[in-house]
């Protein structure tokens, strides 16, 4: 299973050191700017994504420190140790991938070597800062949506030419390049950052104060609504408690909510490549899709850690089925309302987002369960660190099944505009969601036939 | 009501249940009693179709458990902890068992007022989700939630096991209540003889898998039942 993390930090690792490597040669190519200015004044966005990252993905090292409480090890010792473990994270040392072969770009292009040196010291120490401010950040939710808000909307305010922060902090950071010893500043922030997470970190390590099981406050969910529903809701009901209460249900959520912005890509001609008419089809699949894909593709799995209550209790695999088709409905259905604002690009754009909603939730919402059924996921609801990590995530027959929901409707599309012209393509597809519809009997045998087959085998992968 | 028919299961070729031919009648509260490996657990999740015998079936009230799915209705189990949903409340849990198996909310509160000494106060309005409870009060809400409804068969595992000794009384009054009062049948395993012997009818001894001792409790005393767990061989034998 290791496999998966080994080739998702080569690939990443890749696209650090291609960064670091072309990124001059790109901005010059852009005619942005001076190249080395450019990069000065984005750094400030690279820091801001880095913390964001950070947050969602990597694993804290508090968690493992139980045992080396009860060892002969002084207390500080474990604090520093652990605090300094940390640095060895590819969240750290990946950054120098990029870091590294830049700066060698830089030498070349005739900036002074000693002071490029000081200047990408004082960056990566700024990464570092970030190291340490995640720690503390990861206890407090409020601080990371803060900060995610200050990042996503400088960037906003940036994109839509409203105000630009960086040139503001750009002679900040090529103050580092200009003034070697301004590097005095980036140390004595990133030891600060460190000793605060050593101080937060050691006032932690009792058994019951940090290192404590904490014991959640309840949110209400509203019983009464739900109960008109019979059993679809009581199990609706359920999932909802599923999402608003477990933090790597509330990420898959999160991470469907930002498909809203993927049309960007694609209604305002940001990218060649993707100005094909078709194109729109599969932006519109993707906008409105989010939830389907990050929440509907690990159907059964959210429901790993009580399968077996599942399995024995009065429930037809039916009725489970369709809570979830219902809950994916819902979702997509509200999706499309929160992205209603793409009638800004204009009617034929948003016919499409609404082309796109109506694929998803006619044929979409049961291809999506057909191809969860083929995953084996156990998944702990309580944390968000397995991005990475699950095992049989991948399978080539989940896989195949992005066939029919994304390869087709855009292929036939592609197909009929050629030959119909764009009104007929649209009708086309309001067509096959109709047919697509009529065969949700059919895909939910198919699924049950296979949780059937493989309820031992998934019985198994639950509960080891 | 249970009918077992050469049942084993084997991991490789290691076999770690072996039933030749094993009925249980309806009604009766039936210990099973065995070391750590024993195959209880393996029984159980036999019983309830969660894992798939290697040979032989059992059946649960007339159908076979791997072909039919109507034992569902008339079985309610706890093994562990992969029978609750740890992000829901305690009531919230109940509640849910309650819609599926349509029990209405006032037999719900009915039943659950039975268990309230069992509780001690420590699992209702407690506005806490089922992850954050200790072990021994989860295992509270697993058992009582195993009765919603009345089913005509509750299977518990290790019951006892975790529970505080008070609690473990309440349980034994509890169990002996649904079973002569409602009539129901109970199967639970424990490595506990004395509580085996206190509740249940009749004890059933697994050894390694293998059936050792299938007795009712008013014929065999609480020494000859020990004799089997004993080291001593003179003992066993002389017990046998």
């Amino acid at each position: 299973m290791r496999i998966l993390i080994v080739f998702a930090i080569l690939y990443f690792a890749l696209i650090f050191l291609s960064l670091g490597v072309g990124a001059y040669f790109i901005i010059e190519k852009l005619e942005l700017g001076e190249p080395f200015t450019v990069i000065n004044r984005y750094i400030l966005y690279y820091l801001g994504f880095d913390l964001i990252f950070r947050y969602m993905l990597q694993p804290m090292p508090v968690t493992d420190v139980q045992p080396l409480l009860y060892q002969p090890i002084p207390k500080n010792g474990v604090v520093h140790f652990s605090l300094l473990k940390t640095l060895y994270s590819f969240f750290n040392w990946s950054h120098l991938l990029l870091l590294i072969p830049l700066s060698i770009v830089l030498m070349t292009k005739g900036e002074q070597s000693l002071n490029t040196l000081i200047w990408a010291g004082g960056v990566y120490l700024l990464l570092l800062t970030n190291n340490y401010l995640n720690i503390i950040i990861n206890q407090k939710t409020a601080i990371f949506i803060v900060a995610a808000i200050l990042v996503g909307g400088t960037a906003g305010l940036q994109y839509f030419e409203l105000f630009d922060l960086t040139p503001f902090t750009q002679p900040l950071f090529s103050a580092m390049y200009a003034q070697p010893l301004s590097i005095a500043v980036p140390l004595l922030i990133a030891l600060g950052s460190y000793l605060y997470a050593f101080s937060h970190f050691k006032a932690q390590m009792h058994l019951d104060t940090g290192l404590a099981k904490k014991t959640e406050k309840t949110i209400a969910i509203d019983q009464k609504y739900f109960e008109r529903f019979g059993k679809l809701g009581l199990l609706l009901k359920n999932d909802v408690a599923l999402i608003i209460r477990n933090k790597r249900a509330r990420m898959a959520v999160f991470a469907g909510f930002f498909f809203i912005f993927y049309g960007l890509l694609f209604f305002t001609g940001a990218i060649e490549a993707y100005d094909g008419v078709y194109w729109r089809v599969f932006a519109g699949i993707f906008v409105t899709g989010g939830f389907l894909f990050s929440f509907g593709q690990y159907v059964p799995s959210w429901d790993s850690s009580y399968y077996s209550l599942l399995m024995t209790q009065n429930l037809t695999y039916v009725e489970y089925l369709k809570s979830k088709y219902t809950l994916i409905q819902v979702f997509t259905a509200f999706t499309t309302l929160l992205s209603s604002w793409y009638i800004v690009f204009g009617w034929d754009i948003f016919t499409y987002v609404l082309i796109g909603a109506l694929y998803n939730m006619s044929v979409n919402a049961a291809i999506v369960l057909w191809g969860g059924a083929y995953v084996r996921t156990k998944i702990d609801l309580t944390s968000s660190k397995k991005a990475f990590g699950d095992k049989n995530a991948f399978n080539y027959k989940s896989l195949l099944l992005t066939l029919p929901k994304i390869a087709l409707p855009v292929g036939l599309f592609a197909l009929v505009d050629y030959f119909l012209g764009a009104t007929a393509a649209k009708l086309s597809i309001v067509a096959i969601s109709l047919i697509g519809l009529s065969l949700k009997p059919w895909i939910f045998r198919r699924v049950i036939a296979i949780y059937k087959k493989e309820k031992y085998q998934t019985l198994k992968a639950y509960r080891s | 009501m249970i009918h077992v028919s050469n049942l084993s299961k084997s991991y490789a070729k290691n076999t770690v249940l072996s039933i030749d031919q094993l009925d249980l009648q309806a009604g009766e509260i039936i210990g099973l009693v065995g070391n750590n490996g024993a195959g209880k657990t393996t029984f159980f999740s036999l019983l309830l179709d969660l894992i798939k015998p290697t040979t032989g079936c059992i059946e649960n009230q007339g159908v076979q458990v791997d072909q039919s799915e109507a034992w569902k209705k008339e079985t309610a189990a706890f093994i562990d902890e992969n029978f609750l949903i740890g992000y829901l409340t305690a009531e919230e849990y109940f509640n849910f068992i309650a819609g599926l198996r349509g029990v209405s909310s006032s037999e719900l509160e009915a039943l659950l007022s039975l268990f309230h000494p069992f509780f001690n106060e420590e699992i209702l309005g407690n506005k806490k989700y089922i992850r954050d409870y200790s072990k021994g009060n989860q295992k509270k809400i697993g058992i009582a939630a195993a009765f919603i409804g009345t089913p005509q068969l509750v299977i518990l595992d290790e019951p006892f096991a975790n529970l505080d000794p008070r609690a473990q009384m309440q349980l034994q009054k509890l169990l002996k209540h649904f079973n002569s009062e409602k009539g129901l049948s109970i199967m639970v395993s424990s490595h506990d003889l004395l509580h085996v012997s206190e509740v249940c009818q009749r004890i059933l001894i697994l050894n390694k898998g293998v059936l050792v001792k299938d007795a009712r409790t008013s014929d065999i005393t609480l020494d000859a039942l020990r004799a089997f767990f004993s080291d001593d061989p003179a003992e066993e034998s002389e017990a046998s």
